[in-house]
C-alpha cells in the first residue's frame, strides 16, 4: 500500500513498524508515531467528514486540539465505540477503526450536502426561532427531523469495558505545555529544588521544537530537547506526565489533568491498564506555557478540503513526513507563512506563490524564501477558494486594507493546497477559568492572561513568539516560580538561539470579496458551527451587539473545539461591523474543559459498587444467610424483611408482626445513631436542644426525646439514657445521625461555648439487638446476669450487666408496645450474641425481623418515624406531642419560641392522625391525598396526606397515619381519598394508637 | 475547589474536607421568649449575603469536627483569613473599600 | 414587528437576508417611566411584555446591566415542568406551563418548547412515598402525573441502567408527559422582540447603583447612564436580587449560590425525555443539537462568581455514569455556573416590600427558567395593580416573619 503524500524520509514516525487502520470502509496504512489524522493526510483522504449544517465537504485543516473538522467516531466493537475523537490526536494504533460522523450514503456523496447547497440560505443563524411555529401542533415532527439532522457522533449502546482512575497530587510547580517555554521553566524550577509537575498534551513532549528549523546551540533542536528531558526525567521530585491535557484551571491553583494512559494503545485498554487516569493537583505556583494557537484566515470557500493553516503543513512534514498535497498557495500576513512555504518547498514539492497581505515584508524568513526562487505576491490576498470537495486553485487579488476593499484583477492561481496564516493567538483558556478577563494587547494583536494570583504565563501564552525571546522569558518564569515556593534559584544555562529578525505582522482577520459579505461565497469563521462571516454580519444587524449575544445566535464557538480557531476571528468581524476595536468587543468567558474529557474519567472508580460506600451492620452476613431482603437506609443496608421459602413480602410481614405480637422477634436495630455526651453541663445541653425536660432523669433511666430546628420543625427524635450524672447516650435516627452530631457542635461551638460538654458518635461501636414481644423476658434471662423482675428492672430503665457472657447495656425500651430489651454489646461481640440468643429460637418462637415488620408494628402503637410522619414543615404540637414539651423549662430550647409564631401557632394546621379505613381490606395508599368532599371538581381543595400505611395482621385491617389540617378536631370524622382509577377511599379519622392504647403491654 | 486554612488543625486542606454553613457571627436573640415575630424571623431566614467580602461559618466535617469563620471574597473566592469561633474579621468590607 | 415565517424565510433568503430588522432598539434612557423593571433577564423580559400585552402599560423601562437573557437564562438545562407538591407552588408552576405551551405562537418567536416529558425517578422507598405523595397532589391539582414501576421507567428510556444491582436501583419514577425542555436564549430574545415592539426600552448596559425613596415611596433609580424616575419598580435580579435589595435598604431572606452545569458533546439523538434523580443527585437531557445537557446541585457556599467547585462536577459525572454506564465515554465539553438565589424553602418571593411602589421577585433558585412565562406573567400584574396577584399572595415575603413557608424542600423537594 502506498502512502501519496507521505516522504521517503523525515519526520518522527517508525517507518519500520507500518500500522493497519480502516477509515469510512477503507483500510490504510500509516506508521507508529502518526496521529489519525497525519496517516489519513499521508494516504491523501482529503474528505474527512461533513459540515454540521449544510453538510459541505471538510478535510483536516489543523494538527492539534484546534482542529474543528476532523472528529471522527472511533472503535471497531459497539462497547469500544467513541464518539467525537479528534483525528489530529488520536494516536494511530493497529487496527484502529474510525469513521466520519456525518455524511450519508458516505462522506463523499452525501445526500444532505445536496440539501444544504438548496437550502442553506434558508437557515441564516437562529432560523428554527423563526420558523416552525405553524400548525403549533407539528412542533414535535419538526423537533425529531432537526435532532436528527444534528449531533456529531454516537454514543456507544454498550458499556464501557474500561476502567479510569484517579490521583490527587500536590506539587510546588505545576507546568503546562512541554515546548521550549516549559521546559526552560520546569528545568529552572527543579533545579532549584522545587517538585514540579510537568504536563503536555501531546505524544510527545517539545511543543513547536517538533516542528521548528531552528537550531539550539548550533544544532537541531531535537538534541537540546532531548537533553533536556532526560535531566528532568533524572530528577526524583520531577513528575513527567505526557499526553496529559490540562483541562480545567479551578479556585487557588486546583488544576485538573486528564492523562490518556492507553487511549493511543488500542480500542480498550490493556488487561491491568486504566484507559485513562484524572490527576487533580494542587500547586503553589502554576506555569502556562501553553503556547498559541494559528489563526486561519476568513476567505471565501474557506472550508473547502486542502484548506490549511500554515503552522500545522510544518507540522505535518516535520513531525510525521507528511506533504498534504503537491501545489501550495500561502496566505499571510506574517512571516510564519513563509516558514510554512519553505518547509514545503525543502520537502520536495511546489510552491505556486506566497501570497502576503503585507507590501513589505523583509524579515528573515521572507530572505530565506527569496533565496529559494519562491514566489511572493506582496499586496495581495486569496479572497476565494477553486474547488468543493478539494481545491483546485485560489483567487488572488491585491487589495487595499484601509478601505477593505479588493483593487485590481482577480487571478486565479491553481494548486490543490492553501495555507493560510492570519497571526497567533495565545492559548489563554487555561488562565481565564477562575474568571479572570483576557486583556489584549495591541502589539501582538491578541488577548494574554490577565494577572492572576500564583498563575505564571509564560512564552507563547504571554504573547512572546521568537524563539529566543521565549526561552529567556521561560527563565525570568521559572526563577520567580522557583523564588515564590521559597527555593533559591539556581543558575541554568539557555542555549544559544539565532535572533532571527521578523517583519511586522498586519493584523488581518477576513479577507474582502468582490461580492458584498451577505452576498459572497459562504466565509466561515467557525468550520464545525458552520458559521460565516455573513452570518455574523446578520447577528450585529438583528441588534445582537454582545459578543455573547453573537456568540449565542450564531453558535460560534459552541463546538467540541470551543472555537478555538475561529473565535478571535469572529470578534474581530463582529468589532468591525459594530465600529468597534476587538477589545472594546471583548471575549467569550473562557470555560473548562480545555478539550473534551470522558464521563468515564471524570467519574472515576466512583461506580456501582463504589459509587457511595455501603454500611452494614456487625450482623449482616447473617441477614443474608438467612435470605433477608435489604432496603437502602442512607448508606446502610438494613434487613427489610425475611421471606422464608416463596413467602411474598406481604406474609412475611404478617408472619414476623404476629411473631412480636405473641412470642418474641428479634431486630438488629445497630443502625440507630448513638452520640456519647459527657461533661458537666451535659444535661443542662440537652435541655435546651431537646423540646422536653431531661434535669430530673436519674441514673439509669431512660427518656424519649424531641428535637427542633429553631423554626419549630421537628427535625429527629430517639431515646436518651443517663449513664452517670455528667454522661449521657442519645440515639438519633438512622439517617440523621451524622447531621444531629454535627448539630450538636454547632450550637456548643458557636453558641454555648461556656458549657462544658463533649460529643462523640460511638453508633459504630455498640451493635443493638432488640428482643421484643412477651417472650422477651423469659429469652433473655436464660443468658443475662442482670435482674429482669418487672419491679426491678422497669421500663424506661437500662442495666449494665453481662449478656452472653460478654458486658452489655440493656435497655428496656419499645418501639413495638411490647415487652422489650434493647441489648447494646461492643460491635464484635454482636454475632456471638445474636447466635446465642437464636440457641433458644424453637424455644422461644424466636423470629428475626426487617424495618417493615418494625414500621408496622410502631405505627400501630402510632409512635413516629421523622422524616415519614413528618416533613420539615411539622411542629411537636402538630403531632401531638405537647406531652414531650417542656413549656416552662427556664432555658429558651431551640425551637419554642418558633411554635408561637402567627402561622405555627394556628389552630387548624395540619395534625397527625390515625385513619381507619371503612373497609377492612382497603390499605390506603402512603402519600393518598385527603379531601373533605370527593364530589368537587378538580383542582380539589387537599385537607391532608396519608403519611404511614399498612395492613396490621393484628388487628386484622388497615390503618394508617396522616396529616391533617385540623385533624386533632376531627376525631369521628369521614375523609376520601380519591385515586387514579375512579375509586374513592373512604376513612374515618382516629387516634394515633391503634393496639394497646394503654401502654400495658410493655409494662408486663 | 477551595484550600482552606483550618486554623485548629494549623494545615491547609482541601475543601471537601469542610462544609460551608452560611453567615458567620448569627447571634441567637438573647431572650427568644421576648423578641417579636420580626426579629425571629430576621434571625432564622434574614442574611446580609454580600457580592465582596463575606464573613462565613465553615466546619471541618472530615476532619477536626471545629466549626470555623472565613472571610472570603464571594466573587474572586479568594479567602483572606480564617478565624476561630469568637474572634472578629480582621479584614472586613469597609476596609477593602478604603483605598490602599 | 417583523413576522417571522417559513415564508418570510425564503423571501429574506431571495434579498440574501439583508432586510431582517433589528430583534429591538437600543434606545436612550428617556428621565422617567410608569415602570423600571430591573434585570433583563427571561423573568425581567416577560414581565415587560405582560405589562405592555395585558395591562397596556407600555412606558417602560427594563434595566439591564450586561446584555439581555445573560444571567441564570442563559446558564440553565431548560428543563420545564410543574409537577409540585405544594399546592401553591403546583398553581404557580401549573399556570406558567399553561403559558408555554401557546408561548412561541403568542411571541411569534419558536421558543422550540419540546413536551418529551419528565421523570423524577425513585430509589429508595422513602422516595417512593414521597413520588406518590407528590403524584396524588399534583392529579387532584389538575397536573398530569403518574408514578410509574421500574419496568415502566425502563420502556421510556431504555438505555437507562434500571438493573437491580446497582448501589441505588431504580424502584419507579414520576411521570409528567407534558413537562419538557426549551431553548433558553429564544425564549429572552423572544419576549424582548415582543416587548420591544409594544414600545417598552430595553436598555442594557444599563448597571442600577442605587434607589431614589421619597416618603417611603419609590421614585426611581440611580444607574450608570444618570437617574431614571419610576414609582413602579420591580426588581427581577436572579442571583443579585440581595445586592440590589440593599440600595433600597432591605435585606432579603436569600442566600446566592453557584449551580454548575456541563453540556457533553454533540451526538446523534440518544435520550428523548428529561430524567432527574434527585437521590444520585443528577439531571440529564439532550439537547435539539445533540448535547447531553446535565445539571449538578448547588455548591454550599455563597458565591457570585458564576463558577462553583469541581467535586460538584465529579459527583454529577458519577451520577449519570452510574444511571447511564454506556455514557461512560461520551466526553464532557463545557461546563459552567450560574447564580441562583435560594429562599429557605426553595419557594421564590414575589412581593411587595416595605417601600412603597417597591417589589420583587426573586428566590427562584434552582428552578427559575420554567416559570419564566408565569413568573412574568403574576408580577406584571402585581406592578400594574400595586398588590400581589392572588397566584403571587403566597410567596410573599412576609411568610418568613409568620413561618408560612412553602416548604417545597420537604417531602417532594424535588429540586430544580
Amino acid at each position: 500500500m502506498t502512502q501519496p503524500n507521505r516522504l521517503a524520509q523525515g519526520g518522527r514516525v517508525n517507518r519500520d513498524r507500518p500500522l493497519s487502520f480502516v477509515f469510512n470502509g477503507e483500510t490504510y496504512q500509516g506508521y507508529e508515531g502518526d496521529t489519525l489524522a497525519s496517516a489519513l493526510l499521508a494516504n491523501a483522504v482529503s474528505v474527512v467528514n461533513r459540515s454540521f449544517k449544510y453538510a459541505r465537504p471538510r478535510g483536516i485543516v489543523a494538527a492539534g486540539a484546534e482542529e474543528p473538522n476532523a472528529v471522527v467516531q472511533l472503535g471497531a466493537s459497539e462497547a469500544a465505540q467513541t464518539p467525537n475523537v479528534r483525528a489530529t490526536q488520536q494516536a494511530l494504533y493497529d487496527g484502529l477503526v474510525a469513521s466520519s460522523t456525518n455524511g450519508w450514503p458516505n462522506v463523499q456523496r452525501d445526500v444532505m450536502g445536496l440539501f444544504g447547497k438548496v437550502a442553506g440560505k434558508m437557515m441564516p443563524p437562529g432560523f428554527y426561532n423563526k420558523t416552525f411555529m405553524a400548525p403549533a401542533s407539528m412542533w414535535m415532527t419538526y423537533e425529531k427531523l432537526i435532532r436528527k439532522a444534528a449531533g456529531l457522533g454516537r454514543s456507544p449502546r454498550e458499556q464501557d469495558p474500561d476502567r479510569y482512575e484517579h490521583f490527587h497530587r500536590h506539587c510546588d510547580v505545576l507546568v503546562i505545555g512541554a515546548g521550549p517555554a516549559g521546559l526552560v521553566a520546569a528545568s529552572v524550577a527543579a533545579n532549584s529544588g522545587a517538585r514540579v509537575i510537568l504536563c503536555d498534551e501531546q505524544e510527545q513532549m517539545g511543543g513547536c521544537l517538533l516542528s521548528t528549523t531552528e537550531t539550539l546551540n548550533g544544532k537541531p533542536a531535537n538534541q537540546w530537547l532531548s537533553e533536556t528531558l532526560d535531566h528532568l526525567a533524572a530528577n526524583p521530585d520531577v513528575l513527567l506526565l505526557p499526553r496529559t491535557t490540562a483541562n480545567g484551571y479551578h479556585d487557588h491553583n486546583f488544576v485538573t489533568l486528564h492523562e490518556r494512559v492507553a487511549e493511543h494503545l488500542g480500542d480498550t485498554a490493556p488487561e491491568g491498564m486504566a484507559r485513562s487516569r484524572m490527576h487533580q493537583v494542587r500547586a503553589k505556583r502554576v506555569v502556562l506555557s501553553t503556547g498559541s494557537h494559528e489563526r486561519p484566515l476568513v476567505y471565501a470557500n474557506n472550508d473547502v478540503p486542502g484548506n490549511f493553516v500554515s503552522g500545522a503543513i510544518s507540522s505535518y512534514i516535520h513531525r510525521y513526513g507528511v506533504v498534504p498535497g503537491n501545489q501550495l498557495v500561502v496566505m499571510t500576513a506574517n512571516d510564519q507563512g513563509y516558514r510554512c512555504a519553505i518547509d514545503w518547498y525543502d520537502a520536495g514539492r511546489n510552491v505556486v506563490a506566497i501570497v502576503d497581505a503585507r507590501p513589505d515584508a523583509d524579515g528573515h524568513w521572507v530572505k530565506q524564501a527569496e533565496e529559494r526562487g519562491l514566489r511572493i505576491l506582496k499586496g495581495q490576498v486569496v479572497f476565494d477558494t477553486k474547488g468543493t470537495k478539494a481545491v483546485q486553485g485560489a483567487w488572488v487579488s491585491a487589495w487595499n486594507a484601509e478601505r477593505f476593499a479588493l483593487t485590481g484583477e482577480a487571478q486565479l492561481l491553481e494548486c490543490d493546497a492553501i495555507a493560510s496564516s492570519g497571526g497567533f493567538s495565545p492559548v489563554v483558556h487555561l488562565a481565564a477559568h477562575t474568571g479572570a478577563r483576557p486583556v489584549w494587547r495591541d502589539d501582538i494583536q491578541g488577548f494574554v492572561p490577565a494577572a492572576v494570583k500564583g498563575q505564571l504565563p509564560t512564552g507563547g501564552c504571554n504573547g512572546v513568539y521568537p524563539l529566543h525571546q521565549v526561552l529567556a522569558d521561560a527563565l525570568d518564569t521559572g526563577i520567580t516560580a522557583a523564588l515564590d515556593c521559597g527555593y533559591e534559584a539556581s543558575r541554568f544555562i539557555l542555549p544559544e538561539v539565532d535572533d532571527l529578525v521578523e517583519s511586522a505582522p498586519l493584523a488581518l482577520f477576513e479577507i474582502p470579496h468582490t461580492k458584498a459579505t451577505m452576498r459572497a461565497p459562504y466565509q466561515f469563521v467557525d468550520l464545525q458551527n458552520d458559521v460565516t462571516a455573513a452570518a455574523i454580519e446578520l447577528a450585529t444587524r438583528e441588534g445582537f451587539e454582545s459578543i455573547e449575544h453573537v456568540k449565542r445566535y450564531t453558535a460560534m464557538g459552541f463546538g467540541t473545539d470551543q472555537g478555538k480557531l475561529g473565535n478571535i476571528n469572529g470578534m474581530a468581524i463582529t468589532a468591525r461591523r459594530l465600529g468597534q476595536t476587538i477589545p472594546e468587543t471583548g471575549t467569550t468567558v473562557f470555560r473548562p474543559n480545555y478539550t473534551p474529557v470522558p464521563f468515564g474519567a471524570i467519574a472515576g472508580p466512583h461506580r456501582r459498587e463504589l459509587f457511595d460506600p455501603k454500611r452494614y451492620t456487625a450482623l449482616h452476613s447473617w441477614h443474608e444467610q438467612r435470605g433477608a431482603t435489604f432496603e437502602d437506609v442512607g448508606l446502610w443496608k438494613r434487613p427489610w424483611y425475611y421471606p422464608i421459602g416463596n413467602e411474598s413480602m406481604h406474609d412475611a410481614v404478617s408472619r414476623e408482626c404476629l411473631a412480636v405480637r405473641n412470642k418474641v422477634g428479634i431486630l438488629d436495630a445497630s443502625t440507630l445513631g448513638k452520640i456519647d455526651i459527657q461533661g458537666k453541663d451535659a444535661r443542662e445541653f440537652l435541655g435546651r436542644v431537646y423540646t422536653n425536660k431531661w434535669e430530673k432523669l436519674g441514673i439509669g433511666k431512660a427518656r424519649y426525646g424531641l428535637m427542633c430546628k429553631d423554626d419549630g420543625m421537628v427535625t429527629d427524635d430517639g431515646v436518651t439514657t443517663c449513664l452517670g450524672d455528667q454522661h449521657f447516650l442519645m440515639t438519633t435516627t438512622t439517617g440523621g445521625a451524622a447531621a444531629i452530631l454535627e448539630w450538636l457542635e454547632l450550637w456548643h461551638q458557636t453558641e454555648w461555648p461556656e458549657l462544658e460538654v463533649y460529643f462523640n458518635s460511638v453508633t459504630d461501636h455498640w451493635a443493638t439487638i432488640t428482643i421484643t414481644g412477651p417472650n422477651s423476658r423469659a429469652l433473655l434471662r436464660e443468658i443475662t446476669d442482670i435482674d429482669l423482675d418487672r419491679d426491678k428492672f422497669k421500663f424506661m430503665e437500662w442495666r449494665q450487666g453481662t449478656v452472653a457472657g460478654v458486658p452489655a447495656r440493656v435497655y428496656r425500651i419499645s418501639f413495638t408496645g411490647e415487652l422489650s430489651y434493647e441489648i447494646n454489646v461492643q460491635a464484635d461481640f454482636a454475632m456471638h450474641v445474636w447466635q446465642t440468643l437464636f440457641e433458644y429460637e424453637n424455644k422461644y418462637g424466636l423470629t428475626p425481623y426487617g424495618t417493615e415488620t418494625m414500621h408496622v408494628l410502631r405505627a400501630e402503637k402510632g409512635f413516629i418515624i421523622v422524616g415519614q410522619d413528618t416533613d420539615g414543615s411539622v411542629t411537636p404540637e402538630d403531632l401531638g406531642m405537647q406531652w414531650c414539651i417542656g413549656y416552662d423549662k427556664p432555658f429558651s430550647w431551640i425551637g419554642k419560641r418558633a411554635l408561637s409564631r402567627p402561622d405555627t401557632s394556628r389552630r387548624d394546621r395540619k395534625q397527625l392522625v390515625g385513619l381507619k379505613p371503612l373497609k377492612d381490606d382497603v390499605v390506603l395508599e402512603e402519600g393518598a391525598q385527603i379531601v373533605l368532599d370527593p364530589n368537587q371538581p378538580i383542582p380539589m381543595r387537599m385537607v391532608g396526606h396519608v403519611t404511614s400505611s399498612y395492613f396490621s395482621p393484628t388487628l386484622n385491617h388497615g390503618f394508617a397515619l396522616a396529616l391533617l389540617m385540623d385533624g386533632h378536631n376531627r376525631m369521628g370524622e369521614i375523609v376520601f381519598m380519591p385515586m387514579p382509577d375512579g375509586q374513592v377511599h373512604e376513612a374515618e379519622v382516629v387516634g394515633t394508637v391503634f393496639y394497646d392504647s394503654k401502654g400495658d403491654r410493655q409494662n408486663v | 475547589m477551595f484550600l482552606i486554612y483550618c486554623p485548629y488543625c494549623g494545615e491547609e486542606r482541601e475543601e471537601s474536607e469542610f462544609h460551608a454553613k452560611g453567615q458567620a457571627h448569627l447571634a441567637r436573640p438573647a431572650d427568644p421568649d421576648n423578641s417579636s415575630d420580626e426579629e425571629w424571623g430576621h434571625y432564622l431566614f434574614f442574611r446580609e449575603n454580600p457580592r465582596g467580602i463575606h464573613h462565613e461559618l465553615w466546619v471541618h466535617a472530615a476532619g477536626c469536627r471545629k466549626f470555623f469563620n472565613v472571610t472570603r471574597h464571594t466573587v474572586s473566592y479568594e479567602i483572606l483569613e480564617t478565624y476561630p469561633i469568637g474572634e472578629q474579621p480582621r479584614v472586613t468590607a469597609n476596609q477593602m473599600e478604603k483605598p490602599a | 414587528m417583523q413576522r417571522y415565517s417559513g415564508f418570510g424565510l425564503a423571501r429574506h433568503a431571495l434579498s440574501h437576508h439583508e432586510n431582517w430588522q433589528r430583534m429591538w432598539r437600543n434606545p436612550t434612557p428617556k428621565k422617567a417611566y410608569d415602570a423600571i423593571i430591573v434585570g433583563g433577564g427571561g423573568h425581567g423580559l416577560a414581565t415587560a411584555y405582560y405589562l405592555a400585552k395585558e395591562h397596556g402599560i407600555t412606558n417602560v423601562a427594563v434595566l439591564e446591566k450586561g446584555w439581555l437573557g445573560g444571567g441564570n437564562t442563559a446558564r440553565n438545562t431548560t428543563i420545564v415542568r410543574s409537577n409540585y407538591l405544594w399546592d401553591e407552588a403546583a398553581a404557580l408552576y401549573e399556570h406558567s406551563l399553561k403559558l408555554w405551551e401557546g408561548l412561541s405562537q403568542d411571541l411569534n418567536c419558536n421558543v422550540m418548547f419540546s413536551q418529551r416529558g419528565v421523570l423524577n425517578l425513585g430509589h429508595t422507598l422513602q422516595d417512593m412515598r414521597d413520588i406518590q405523595r407528590r403524584v396524588h397532589a399534583n392529579r387532584l391539582n389538575g397536573i398530569d402525573s403518574q408514578v410509574l414501576d421500574a419496568q415502566q421507567v425502563k420502556e421510556i428510556v431504555p438505555i437507562l441502567d434500571c438493573s437491580s444491582d446497582r448501589r441505588y436501583p431504580v424502584m419507579g419514577a414520576s411521570w409528567q408527559p407534558r413537562a419538557g425542555v426549551a431553548r433558553h436564549d429564544a425564549v429572552a430574545w423572544g419576549f424582548a422582540r415582543a416587548a420591544d415592539a409594544m414600545g417598552v426600552d430595553l436598555l442594557q448596559q444599563t448597571e442600577v447603583n442605587g434607589m431614589r425613596i421619597e416618603d417611603g415611596q419609590i421614585v426611581g433609580v440611580e444607574t450608570n447612564r444618570g437617574f431614571i424616575g419610576a414609582k413602579t419598580v420591580g426588581c427581577v435580579t436572579a442571583g443579585n436580587s440581595s445586592v440590589v435589595a440593599k440600595q433600597a435598604g432591605l435585606l432579603l431572606p436569600l442566600e446566592s449560590h453557584p449551580l454548575q452545569a456541563l453540556v457533553s458533546e454533540p451526538l446523534k439523538p440518544i435520550l428523548d425525555t428529561v430524567v432527574m434523580s434527585n437521590h444520585v443527585h443528577g439531571y440529564i437531557s439532550q439537547s435539539d443539537k445533540g448535547d447531553l445537557v446535565i445539571g449538578a446541585g448547588i455548591d454550599g457556599y455563597n458565591g457570585y462568581g458564576q463558577r462553583g467547585s469541581y467535586p460538584t462536577i465529579e459527583h454529577t459525572l458519577q451520577a449519570i455514569v452510574e444511571m447511564f454506564p454506556i455514557f461512560s465515554r461520551v466526553r464532557m465539553n463545557r461546563q459552567w455556573g450560574g447564580i441562583v438565589d435560594t429562599c429557605p424553602d426553595a419557594c421564590p418571593i414575589l412581593s411587595e416590600t416595605d417601600v412603597k411602589g417597591l417589589f420583587f421577585n426573586c428566590g427562584w433558585g434552582t428552578g427559575g427558567f420554567k416559570a419564566t412565562p408565569g413568573s412574568g406573567h403574576v408580577f406584571a400584574w402585581t406592578l400594574a395593580k400595586g398588590h400581589a396577584h392572588p397566584l403571587a399572595k403566597p410567596f410573599s415575603i412576609n411568610r418568613f416573619v409568620t413561618g408560612q413557608l412553602i416548604d417545597e424542600h420537604g417531602a417532594a423537594g424535588v429540586a430544580h
